[in-house]
């Protein structure tokens, strides 16, 4: 018995197929049932009622949200879609900052010119440093924002009094990441604002060494007061920068982005979005 | 069924909605925008980098980052304690208190200003006025020696303005500390005491309902932000500098 020969397709048909979108199909298929797209998925991509849920349910990503909404949680007039945004500029400053860090090093005899460095002979690595720097002070505002919003449509009321409270501890991390990596470019602007900045915490009653009640507190003196644990010294110098790098790289974000996670996931155990009801 | 329920019936619309794709798909939109703005505006205008840090030049002014230029104006009108520790302290806390100090049940999840006038004026105050404004005074009014310059006006670092400022004591006509000290800690809790037995004579029906401990924490609070305010006006417009001074610490 001959075995039957493959076929080749005419080039006729081949354009018959495209045209009629009958290979599309025949690929669509092909991937949606294989075994890499059932195993990465777990269900099907039907637009059916089920797969819009499963769609949500079965992601680890998108299963912060609910399955359903009220339909006045997606009017950008009530929500301004500040908190979105917020949550989109910090991924923003993610992405950006990684990349910085493979060029800069937070040492006082390299810093400055590690920027330099980045902004002339690193390819795109000027438009990454704006974009970090811009995204950063875009957060603030729209945080603000935000929370202005929170307090217009009164969604602090119950049931979420609590995810207030971690709101008013992301806006606060907010700051202070913004306020951290404010010093690490390392030029005149940076090394003031900061020594501006933390200027105030010698002022701290007690334990600062010039506030208010500090003799009664044994040991505070410029070198060891609240100042000094911040900056590593009684002016900001090179421990300075390796502190707030490590606070802005390492600690903060951390913490904040810990915090967000619980902050999504307690407006949905909140019973989504506020809205009349 | 859906005669029942007037709106649906109108709307012929279900009341929930699928977050795939309804929401899903918004939030990718929003993500699009953002990603295409801050491309454009990082690709626009450049991060500032100024020559390198110099221990031994100081800039003036010295500024922080402007997010922190309200705390930083109202040094002007507070010692460094006040200004740059116990004002964001009390900030913070007053923000976390704010959901367990309202209890007006009216205004959860939509627009209103009438249902909840006093909670949106104090809040827009304390935002609009005494933060962004000083931000933007801040950032385009202060120059060298924190002096105030109009935006039409030369930064001139060697421009004196004469402070004749004098503590609200020595004003009153009291010329001897310990007097001074007495007539202004007086002044200073006779403004929270009176400032509180206003408010809960004021409010003394809604006492039972609210709380004694809650309504005695909101009323600090209140005087607390007005008493920056008061301050912030007596040394503007009548030169006084401090209300009390003790050996400790000076309001
Ligand atoms: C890093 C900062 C923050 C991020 C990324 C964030 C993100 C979000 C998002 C995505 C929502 C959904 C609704 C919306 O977009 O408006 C939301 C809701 C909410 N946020 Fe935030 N938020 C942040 C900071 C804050 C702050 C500072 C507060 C208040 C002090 C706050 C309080 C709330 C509350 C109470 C809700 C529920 C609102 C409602 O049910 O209508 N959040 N947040």
């Amino acid at each position: 018995m001959a075995t039957k020969k493959p076929e080749i397709p005419s080039l006729a048909t081949f354009v018959e197929k495209i045209k009629s979108g009958e290979l599309f199909e025949e690929i669509q298929k092909d991937i949606l049932d294989s075994q890499i797209w059932k195993s990465s998925f777990r269900h099907g991509y039907a637009d059916t009622p089920r797969n819009r849920v499963l769609q949500i349910a079965s992601n680890v990503w998108l299963h912060l949200h609910p399955v359903k909404i009220h339909r006045h949680a997606l009017r950008i007039k009530f929500t301004w879609c500040m908190g979105g945004i917020t949550f989109l500029l910090f991924l923003s400053t993610v992405v950006t900052g990684v990349i910085l860090m493979f060029y800069y090093r937070p040492v006082g005899e390299y810093a400055y010119f590690d920027m330099k460095y980045l902004q002339y002979d690193v390819p795109f690595g000027m438009l990454m440093r704006n974009m970090h720097r811009w995204a950063a002070h875009a957060m603030v505002i729209t945080v603000w924002l935000h929370m202005f919003r929170v307090f217009l449509t009164g969604s602090y009321k119950p049931p979420r009094e609590f995810n207030w409270v971690i709101g008013v501890f992301l806006v606060t991390f907010t700051l202070l990441l913004s306020f951290t990596g404010y010093l690490l470019p390392w030029d005149q602007l940076a090394m003031w604002a900061v020594t501006v900045g933390t200027n105030m915490a010698r002022a701290t009653p007690f334990l600062g060494h010039e506030g208010p009640f500090q003799e009664f507190v044994f040991g505070v003196s410029p070198r060891y007061d609240a100042r000094s644990l911040l900056i590593g010294g009684s002016l900001v110098g090179p421990p300075a920068l390796l502190r707030f790098y490590v606070l802005h790289c390492i600690f903060i974000p951390l913490i904040a982005g810990a915090l967000m996670i619980v902050h999504f996931w307690r407006i949905r155990k909140d019973g989504g979005i506020s809205g009349p009801l | 069924m859906a005669a029942e329920d007037p709106k649906v019936k109108v709307e012929g619309l279900e009341e929930k909605v699928h977050v795939w794709p309804y929401l899903v798909r918004l939030e990718f939109l929003c993500a699009l925008f953002v990603a295409i703005g801050l491309t454009v505006w990082s690709i626009v205008i450049d991060a500032p980098l100024e020559e390198a840090a110099n221990p031994t030049k100081t800039p003036n002014p010295s500024k922080a980052p402007w997010y922190f230029l309200g705390l930083q104006d109202i040094l002007v009108y507070f010692d460094p304690w006040f200004a740059g520790v116990i004002a964001p302290v009390l900030i913070i806390v007053g923000l976390m208190l704010i959901p367990y100090l309202d209890i007006n049940p009216k205004g959860n999840g939509y627009y209103t200003y009438h249902e909840r006038k006093v909670a949106i004026w104090v809040y827009s105050f304390g935002f609009i006025v005494l933060w962004i404004s000083l931000i933007i005074m801040g950032v385009f009014l202060r120059g060298p020696g924190w002096n105030l310059f109009m935006p039409w006006q030369y930064w001139d670092p060697h421009r004196v303005i004469a402070l004749v400022n004098v503590d609200l004591p020595y004003a009153l006509g009291v010329r001897t500390y310990n007097m001074a000290m007495l007539v202004g800690g007086a002044i200073v809790s006779g403004y929270f005491a009176l400032g509180t037995a206003a408010y809960f004579f004021m409010e003394r029906k809604a006492i039972k309902s609210v709380g004694f401990l809650r309504m005695f924490i909101k009323v600090q609070l209140y005087l607390i932000m007005l008493g920056m305010v008061i301050k912030i006006v007596l040394r503007i417009g009548f030169n006084i500098k401090y209300i009390l001074v003790t050996p400790w610490i000076n309001i």
